[in-house]
């Protein structure tokens, strides 16, 4: 049997559960010997690669590459895993829903820059309307909520699914 | 002199007295049922739906704080239908207003999210309103946020029933709702406040809170209501 691989991406977030992630301390090593990170901020990948077994997706999906990466990780990876609060509820991204995006991003580029005043549209992608929660865009199998999850979750996340179990998180789950 | 009468609670058979209602036995006989918007020491309104609950020969649902008991009645408190539909409830709260628990006062100290962790709600299927709402910082000591809001009525409840000034009431319908102080003026400009906040300790969520708290500070005193009325009724 081949090695089971992971790819890890991080759409409209902080990081912070990618943070969660390297905090499993030496659970990382336990990781790795069973599976392989293939594609993510951690490795060095320049494209999801094919036939991935556990994607995990940190952040709201609120701009065209998120939403593309999001549907280009879901085709390509057997077991999605919406991470943390950006991914599960929209959380502080979407904390901008309320305000047209055009006039969101005149109050931040325009009235609030005192140099370079304007709106950036080159080689930046164009914002969505509104941050979504993942779960909107794309089919989801497991949502883990938290900001961020705590490393335990993860952790316990990766070796039931790497053992081709479902995880019960229940007892560790936290929307905050 | 005061009507006894015999119900069943998941089967076991309990002496109460006409006129309580299914909520108030099943907590005094330690049967959990869950609920936001009542409040013990408070009337009840029936607002959130949470403590729906089965009554034998009964077709439909029904909300244990304010339904009364009766000789007779057979009531299941807990059932997969129960929790699927307190499950959406929930989903339902969260879907209605901006909820960010990373952001709150209340995080960790929050009846709703305390809820949605023991009914296992990982994420909410209905898509989300996102209604923009707004934070009203006029009064000096609290501070009240309508994106944490779920209409229970606790506060007007607190502040009319206990603190008699009744600055507090619903406006609009549905999901127009909005909870407004004196008429929708300001908080700090309602004259008959009378800054107790009895309000800001009845509410469940962070939509009412102290000022200067940051994320996950802010505690409540619940049982203030509730010892408030018990006092006064020499209980």
């Amino acid at each position: 049997m081949e090695r089971p691989t992971i790819g890890t991406c991080w759409l409209d977030g902080c990081s912070g559960c990618h943070m969660s992630l390297l905090d499993i301390d030496e659970g990382i090593i336990a990781v790795l010997r069973k599976a392989d990170i293939v594609f993510g901020p951690l490795v060095d990948a320049q494209e999801w690669p094919r036939d991935v077994d556990v994607a995990l997706i940190e952040g709201a999906v609120s701009n065209q590459d998120d939403l593309k990466l999001a549907q280009i990780a879901r085709a390509r990876s057997q077991v999605v895993v919406a991470l943390g609060d950006c991914a599960v509820t929209g959380n502080v991204p979407a904390m901008r829903n309320g305000i047209p995006t055009r006039k969101l991003l005149d109050r931040v580029y325009v009235e609030g820059a005192t140099v370079q005043s304007g709106v950036p549209t080159d080689g930046v992608p164009a914002l969505l309307k509104q941050a979504e929660p993942l779960h909107q865009s794309i089919k989801v199998d497991l949502h883990v909520p938290g900001c961020p999850p705590k490393p335990n979750a993860i952790l316990l996340v990766l070796s039931e699914l790497l053992e081709g179990r479902t995880p019960d998180v229940g007892s560790k789950l936290r929307f905050g | 002199m005061t009507e006894k009468v015999k119900v069943r609670i998941d089967g076991e058979v309990i002496a109460a007295t006409a006129g309580q209602t299914i909520l108030e036995v099943a907590r005094a006989n330690n049967a959990y049922i869950p609920a936001l918007c009542y409040m013990e020491g408070l009337s009840a309104v029936g607002a959130c739906r949470l403590c729906v609950v089965e009554i034998s020969g009964v077709g439909r649902l029904q909300p244990a704080c304010t339904t009364p008991v009766q000789e007779g009645l057979a009531v299941v408190t807990s059932s997969p239908q129960l929790q699927a539909y307190r499950k959406i409830a929930l989903e339902l709260l969260f879907a209605e207003r901006n909820h960010v628990c990373a952001v709150c006062v209340s995080s960790g100290h929050c009846e709703l999210q305390t809820l949605a962790q023991d009914h296992g709600v990982t994420h909410v299927r209905y898509p989300y309103s996102f209604p923009r709402l707004a934070v009203d910082t006029s009064h000096p000591r609290y501070v009240l946020d309508h994106n944490r809001c779920i209409l229970c009525s606790r506060c007007v409840r607190a502040c009319a029933e206990i603190e008699g000034a009744h600055v507090w009431d619903m406006a609009g319908r549905g999901i127009h709702s909005l909870l407004v102080s004196e008429l929708k003026r300001p908080w700090g400009e309602a004259t008959s406040c009378t800054s107790c906040g009895k309000c800001v300790q009845a509410c469940p969520t962070g939509a009412m809170a102290e000022k200067g708290w940051g994320v996950e500070e802010m505690t409540k005193q619940r049982s203030l209501v509730s010892r408030l009325t018990s006092m006064r009724e020499g209980n």
